[in-house]
Parts: C-alpha cells; structure tokens; sequence
C-alpha cells in the first residue's frame, strides 16, 4: 500500500511538462494581477473624466500628453491613455467573465445534477430547456436579454449567466448520469444516507472534473462573449470602458493609420482567451482518463 | 519427447515505466507436445497474461521482450519482423481472451467475421469459407450452424460467443492456441461445457493449448500439466496429477490448501498471509519468502530451478521433499 | 423455528421503462415491448438469527436482485422484507439501518474521492452511532476489528490493494452495527489466497458479533464452506432449500444436481483427468420463461406435468423444501460423489 503524494502535486507535476501550457498559465496569473493591481500600476485612471484632455486624444505610442508621461500604446479618442484603458478594461473582462463563469457553473450544475438524479419529468423538463438554450446562438440570446434588462455590470452577467448556464447542466447531467449507477452511489444509498447528503458529499466531488474544463473554456466564452456586446455598444456605459469597447472605439480610425486605439486592446483580449484556453485545453487533456504508464 | 511443437525458454518481459522496471516475465522456460494442454496457474501480477501475450508477439510499449526465445515448429519468433509474425499469428499460433463481448465486433455477422478471420491468412472462395466456418462452429457445439453465420454477436448468449471466439481461433488449425481465462466470466455450467468440449478438440485436432486461469480446479480438469507462476516467475511445474497430490513449493501447497474445498465446512481456511508484492519492489531473493513459513536466510538468494524428472520448482526448502526439508 | 429475518412472498418485477415517445406510440397502436422481466418470483424465506443463509445460482437466476431486495436498495413489487418483524422498506425508502450490504466489487463501491476513514464514518454520524469528533477513534476500533492498521484511514481507496478494500467495505457495514449482513458475491473479484483471509476474518466477526448473513455466490465450494443453509435459485424461482451438507451432498432438485455436478472439483488423487457433468443447453431469456417449471427443458426428470404449471415448493424433511414434482426420484439417485 503506497504514500501517494497529493492529488494537486501529482496534476501539477504533469501540467508543467507541458511547457507551453505553465506559458499560458503564467499568461493568465499576470494578467489577472495586471487587472487587480490596475489602480496601482496605470499611469492614469481612465475612468476620471477630470483626467483626460481631448487634447490628448488620439495621439500614437510614444506622445508625451498633458500629464506629463509618455503613453506607451497611444491615446483613445477621449484622450486616454490606452495602456491605463487596457489594465482597467482587462479588470472589467477578468471580473465579468468570473463572475459569469462562477454563476452559470453554481445554477447549471444544480439543474444538471438534479435531473440526472431525480429523472423522470423533472429531468425531462430540465434537459430540453437545456437542449433548447444550447440550440440557440449564444450572442442572439445575450442580445435579447440585454435589450430587455437594459444595460449595466449585473444585467450584463445575467444575459452570459443565461447563455452559458446550459453547457454547465449538459456536462453535469451527463457526470451525473454515469456516477449514478455506480455503486459507492448506491452504497451510500443503502445505508440508508439522505438524498441531499449523497449528492452534496458523493455526487458533486464526482462531477467536478469535467465541470472544471468547462469552466475554463466558459470563462473565455464569457470575456468574449462580453467584448463582443460591448463592442456592439450593449455592453458597461461608454465611461467604463471594457477591451470591446475601446476596440469599438478605434474602429473608425483604423482605416486613417490610427491603428494603435483597436489593435492594442485587441491583441490584449486576444492574449488572454487564447491564454485561458491553452490552461483549458491542458486541464481537459490530464483529466482524460488515460493508460497510466 | 519428440520435438516440442511450442519451445519457451529463459522469456523474459520487461516494461519500462516511469515508475521503474516491471519484470512481469522473468525467466519462464516451458515446452508443449503436440496435442498437449498446459495449464498457466497463478493470481493476478504473477505474469501468466503477459506470457500468453509474449508468446504471440502482442505486447505492447513500454514492454517488450528483452531476452529468451519462443521456438513455435522450429520458428524462433522473438526475431521475426512485424509481418512475419502477422503471417504466423492466428494461422500457427492464436489466442482466445476472457470477455468475450470485446472480441467481437457487434456490428459484423459471425459469418463476416469469420470470412476476414480466413481471408488474413488463406484464399478460399466463398463457397468453401462458408463449409469451413459452419464446420468449425458445428466443432465448437454452436447448433444449426449454416444459419448461424447470417446472425450478429448480441444474438448469442455469452457461451456461445467465447464459443464463436474459440472457432475463430481455430479457422486454420494452429499448432497452439494460447487461452487466457476464457471461462472466467461464464456461468458454471457454460463453463463445464466449453470445458469438455476444448478436451476434445484438443484430442481431434491436435492442437495444443495453454490454459491460463487463477482457477486450479478449472484447469486441473483439463491440463495434463501445470505451471505456477508467481512474481513473474514459474516456481512450479509439473503434471497436474502428482503437482497437485504432492506439491512441492510452498506457494503452491499454500494456493491447495487455502481452497474452501480442502477445509471442513465452518473452520478458518489455511491463508497465505500477506499479499503478493508490487513487481516494482520486489522482495531480494525469493519473491515468495515474506509470505513463506519455510523461510531462511537462505531464502535471500534467489532459488535455483530444480528439476526431478517431469517435475520442477524453485525452493531451496520445498515441501515433504527429503533434501531440503526442515528438521 | 423463530424467524428473525423473513421474507414473504417476495416479487420483483423489472418492467421496460417506456419514454413519453413510447407510450404514444403505444396508444397509437405500435408494438411497444411491454413485457417485464420477473427477476425475484413469489420467494418465501425465513432466516434465524445468527444463521448465515447462502444463496446460490447462475447468471440471471435472480439471487442479486433477492438480496437488494432484503437490503432495502429495492422494493419488492410484492410481498414483504421483516427483520424481528418490522419492514425493511416502507415505500421506496428503507427505513431502518439494522441491514447493511456488502458489494461485490470494493473498488466501485467506495468513493474514489473521499479518504476511507470518512467513507466508513458517514454512516455511523448520520445515524447518530458516533459524533463527528468521536468519530475517528470509532473508525479506527473498527479497522482494527477486519486487520487493517487505523494509521490508513487518511488514505484514498486506490492506495489499497483488493483484499484491503474488501476489508473496509466489510469495516464500513458493520460500523452500522447492523444485525443482518447481505454479502453480495464478496470474494469474487479477490485472488484465491486473499479470498482465504477475507472468508475467514467473515467467519470471525459474524461469530463474534451473532450476525445473521445471507451470503450471496456463485461459487459453490464458498458457500458450502460459510453456510449453515442453502437456497438454490433458478431464473427468479427458489427451487431448494435446506441445510448445506443435506443439499449439497444429496439434492433434491435436478438442477442442484447437476449444478453440482458441473462444478470443476480439485480431486487430489485421480490419476485421471476429473469427470464432470454438464447440463444441456442453456439458461433462458428471463423475458419469456418456459411455461410451469422453469427447468423443464433442461432436465433429465422432466415429465408432461412440468410444463404445465409450475410444482408447488414442499417439503422433504422439516428442514429441507423443494419446488420438483420428481424430488423423490431425485433423492433416489443417491449422494453427489
């Protein structure tokens, strides 16, 4: 009988054979602190309109504004700083995509599990509301709600909450079908332990692997997903400006050479999905049950 | 005896893990006449899967066969290219396996099967594959047999299909077929019956077989002789009669005596204790000596193969044998 | 003879779950199979306390299923499950903890997720037996009891070995404190010389703790061993009952004798190849039995009667029952070599 070392170590120690993946994750976490310590490390705040100056605006990467620094990547049409523009809009992403992902995770997993466990009607009911959300396109979905709730940080969450809660209960459906027939299930069962005890205790810890590689991918959907109705204008108020609105911002101009206001954000939303992804892909790929050689 | 039709000596099988070295076969040497049924005994890690497969060339990395040879009519097989022993795999030497689900594809009819099964190795038309196969499923006890070569896997019981699986393996009269726990998963009386049918073929065609299982008693009603294998290594063989009536090595006298069979109804079961080492850490010496009651020092050098006419073991203090007993 | 565990008149039917798309294309008048299968059929048992029962069987033969059924996994369709008289399941929920099962598999039936040590204590603390903060002292009490060192109750079921497992899923009923013991084919997946250790620590604790067993196997040189008697069963019917020496060594039923007889024995002083017998064809679909007895078509003694209605169990001896209209003839043939 072995001394295994923990679960974590052993999934790390694989994860970081990959080197392309540790790349990504190192991509993530500084993006993340990029965005939590946005206040801290941005030259200006983009969000104090007492800050900018139009005469600042749409100045390239190297122009020393009224402030007195340099901006880095240029100016916005506002007259702000796009790097400080980006950290900021970087913390509106991460936030939202979490706070989305976190949602839909807790509300789809529940339905998911539920019906697996109860079947009958209630799983009926559950799986083709599901079957019908996942039918829809994800972005016509999010525009309808937010055309309905109007715009803001949380009618903003509810819309991606509402267009990626079923790809959380399909995967936890699907989890929770094949555990259920499994014996320590009906062990438990056999006790006899209460049904809410054998989901929270025995079913849920069962289900979590397959929910975290969707997760990770739904994040990125989510961040995406986000830039994409700010982008369109649906998304936060235009003076809290997130990665798709600065990139809507720019559009007019990329035609006239001022390429840095869309580029640069775009190449920042685009570093970090792609980012998540890899993470995804990698967590995906090590939980997949393999030969163990 | 006259030529060996299978000739295994000093096999070793080794797999190269992360974790270390797997000596799942090492140093098993055995002969087969034609004709004749062996019986591989041993528990699970003891190695006989992984002998059954070396000797058809089937296993896979991180494993391989680091030494010995497998001498199939003369053939060594061990150096023989890929299609060489693709040529030779199912036409001289087959294999039959414990599920029998997973050995047929459910979406073929038996009569397909059976026709690629042919075509691998022979050209025959169709006419005469078909008089083939019905006959050869007529051998292994499937009724009506013709009509049966239209039907699909999910149409027999589990019986009969380890059953289609045995006249599969023996399409093309091979020399050997190599068996690994083909009754395990079937019911008692499946089991009795597929039993004394290979008890027959055997006799008919002359086909000679190893029989590996963790059952004695299944394999004691078929083999004329044994091998036990343990930690890789056969520590016993012998003919099934006298291996069993007076065995030799402890491990095997252990395997006897714990049978619920040998004990009176109620009473503790002799038990071996302990529990069979992890072939990455193996034990220095004698594989078998922490568990052993027998042990010495001496046991810490590895035992030597000893040979008394038919009979073989590796022991330094085999049981109820004069040289060598204990005090 | 007082019975502490009985079951009476015991059904279970497995009928085809139909979906909404079925059962309107059954009211529109499509072929929609219906039939259901009757996996444990009108089966009347009672069992002492302290008495290990053994039931045996083939595939199919519905023996799973009975002991679900007295664990409180299932409901019977029919009929009752009594242990001292009160049920084991009202409804669809089992409402009492004094019955507590064994699997056949112990890597599937512990949770590969949860540290063994909690996995035995979830019962007992949600059934009051222990407290939470008590309760790692009572899981190491009970470690101790099947031979596993307590220091492992922090580890994960796939750092054990088979017989290990087995161990703790033997340590995780009997925390229950249970009085009756269902061993659902409980060393079939062991090696052969663990099996020996797990069957005799099973001897052990059920003297020990007086624990009335019924002992489900396929294998009949196990059941004969731990057993005090036997009930046979074919396709969901108990066709013998009785105590083990009795049934095995002189059946009263065909198919008892012949199951025993095809059975591989070890004879250690044949210089032949051991005899055996083998029954003819097989097993029957459980969808569409033959008609009266259910081994009619397999059996030597079989006569016109058999087919038409299926014999009543009677019995041989005030300790021996029988469902055969030719059990005399049976027993005439004499004792099983």
């Amino acid at each position: 009988m072995s001394a295994d070392p923990s679960r974590l170590s052993l999934f790390w120690a694989e994860y970081r054979q990959n080197k392309i993946a540790v790349l990504a994750l190192i991509v993530v976490v500084v993006m993340i602190l990029l965005a939590l310590l946005a206040a801290l490390i941005s030259p200006q705040n983009p969000y104090d309109l007492a800050n900018l100056s139009l005469r600042d605006s749409r100045r390239p990467p190297g122009f020393v504004g009224t402030g007195g620094y340099t901006h880095i990547l240029g100016t916005d049409p506002q007259g702000r700083d796009l790097l400080s523009a980006i950290f900021y809009g970087l913390r509106i992403s991460i936030q939202i995509g979490l706070a989305a992902g976190f949602v839909s995770l807790t509300i789809g997993t529940t339905l998911g599990i539920l019906a697996a466990y109860i079947g009958g009607r209630v799983e009926t009911l559950i799986m083709r509301l599901v079957d019908l959300q996942l039918s829809f396109p994800a972005i016509l979905l999010a525009l309808v709600i937010v055309a309905l709730l109007g715009q803001g940080k949380a009618q903003l969450i509810g819309a991606l909450v509402a267009a990626q809660y079923a790809y959380f209960a399909r995967t936890a459906y699907g989890a929770a079908k094949a555990e259920r027939g499994k014996d320590y299930i009906e062990a438990a069962l056999a006790i006899p332990l209460s049904t809410r005890l054998v989901l929270w205790r025995h079913m849920l810890p069962n289900c979590t692997p397959p929910l975290i590689v969707v997760a990770t991918v739904q994040i990125a959907n989510s961040i995406s997903l986000e830039a994409t109705l700010s982008f369109l204008g649906l998304g936060l108020p235009v003076t809290e400006p997130s990665l798709g609105m600065l990139i809507a911002n720019g559009f007019p101009y990329m035609m006239s050479g001022r390429y840095w206001i869309s580029v640069y954000p775009g190449v920042a939303l685009i570093i970090l999905i792609v980012a998540i992804n890899v993470v995804g892909d990698q967590v995906r790929d090590q939980f997949n049950p393999r030969l163990r050689r | 005896m006259t030529d060996p039709v299978l000739s295994v000596q000093n096999l070793k099988t080794h797999f190269f893990t992360r974790a270390g070295v797997i000596k799942a076969v090492d140093d098993v040497s055995f002969d087969l006449a034609r004709g004749e049924i062996m019986g591989l005994v041993g528990e699970s890690g003891s190695g006989k899967t992984v002998t059954g497969f070396s000797l058809l060339g089937l296993v896979d990395p991180p494993g391989r066969i680091v030494e010995g040879s497998v001498k199939l009519n003369g053939t060594e097989l061990t150096t023989l290219s890929g299609a060489a022993l693709r040529s030779r795999r199912g036409r001289e030497i087959s294999m039959i396996f414990q599920d029998p689900i997973a050995t047929l594809n459910p979406l073929l009819t038996i009569g397909q099967q059976m026709h690629m099964a042919i075509s691998a190795h022979d050209r025959l038309g169709k006419a005469a594959a078909n008089a083939r196969c019905a006959e050869l499923l007529t051998q292994v006890g499937i009724p009506s047999a013709k009509a049966r070569l239209r039907a699909y896997p999910h149409e027999f019981s589990g019986g009969m299909r380890q059953r289609v699986a045995i006249a599969i393996a023996l399409l093309h009269r091979p020399a050997v077929l190599v068996a690994d726990e083909p009754t395990t998963a079937l019911d008692v009386s499946i089991q009795a019956q597929i039993l004394l049918q290979m008890r027959e073929l055997a006799a008919e065609t002359g086909t000679a077989m190893i029989w590996i299982s963790h059952d004695l008693a299944v394999v004691s009603s078929l083999a004329t002789k044994l091998a036990v294998m343990y930690a890789g290594k056969i520590v016993e063989q012998g003919p099934t009669a006298t291996l069993l009536r007076d065995p030799r090595h402890p491990y095997t006298a252990g395997l006897i005596a714990s049978l619920p069979a040998m004990a009176k109804p109620g009473t503790p079961l002799t038990q071996i204790r302990g529990t069979t080492p992890s072939l990455l850490s193996l034990p220095v010496g004698c594989p078998f000596a922490p568990r052993c009651d027998r042990q010495t020092e001496t046991c810490l050098e590895k035992p030597p193969l000893t040979m008394e006419g038919a009979r073989g073991w590796r022991c330094f203090h085999p049981v109820g044998h004069s040289a060598g007993a204990l005090a | 003879m007082s019975a502490f565990l009985s079951i009476d008149n015991a059904s279970r039917l497995f009928g085809p779950k139909l979906s909404t798309g079925e059962k309107i294309a059954a009211k529109l008048g499509a072929k929609v199979e219906t039939r259901s299968v009757r996996a444990v059929s009108a089966v009347t048992l009672s069992v002492r306390k302290g008495e290990t029962l053994g039931l045996v069987g083939e595939s199919g033969c519905g023996k799973s299923t009975l002991g679900h059924l007295i664990a409180g996994i299932l409901p019977p369709t029919s009929g009752t499950v009594t242990i001292d008289g009160a049920p084991v399941m009202v409804g669809s929920k089992k409402v009492t903890t004094r019955v507590q099962t064994v699997f056949q598999d112990p890597f599937a039936s512990l949770d590969p997720r949860m540290k063994v040590g909690e996995t035995v204590a979830e019962g007992p603390i949600a059934h009051g037996l222990t407290t939470r903060a008590h309760s790692k002292t009572y899981v190491s009490e009970w470690f101790e009891r099947v031979g596993l060192d307590p220091v492992w109750t922090d580890r994960y079921p796939h750092q054990f070995s088979g017989g290990q497992r087995q161990r703790i899923a033997i340590a995780r009923a009997l925390a229950m404190q249970p009085d009756v013991l269902i061993c659902d084919e409980p060393v079939a997946s062991l090696d052969v010389s663990i099996q020996a250790q797990i069957i005799n620590l099973f001897l052990t604790l059920t003297k020990k703790l007086d624990l009335t067993c019924v002992f489900i196997s396929h294998d009949l040189s196990v059941v004969q061993h731990v057993s005090d008697r036997v009930a046979v069963m074919y396709l969901g019917r108990i066709v013998e009952l009785g105590p083990v020496a009795q049934v095995f060594g002189r059946p009263a039923h065909p198919y008892t004798a012949a199951l025993f007889g095809s059975v591989p024995k070890l004879v250690l002083d044949a210089d032949e190849l051991v005899h055996f017998d083998t029954i003819e064809g097989e097993v029957p679909s459980p969808l569409s039995p033959p008609s009266g007895c259910y081994y009619h078509p397999r059996c030597p003694l079989a006569s016109p009667q058999c087919s038409n209605a299926a014999p009543p169990t009677k019995a041989v001896s005030d300790v021996r029952y029988v469902a055969c209209y030719h059990s005399d003839a049976q027993l005439r043939l004499g004792p099983q070599s």
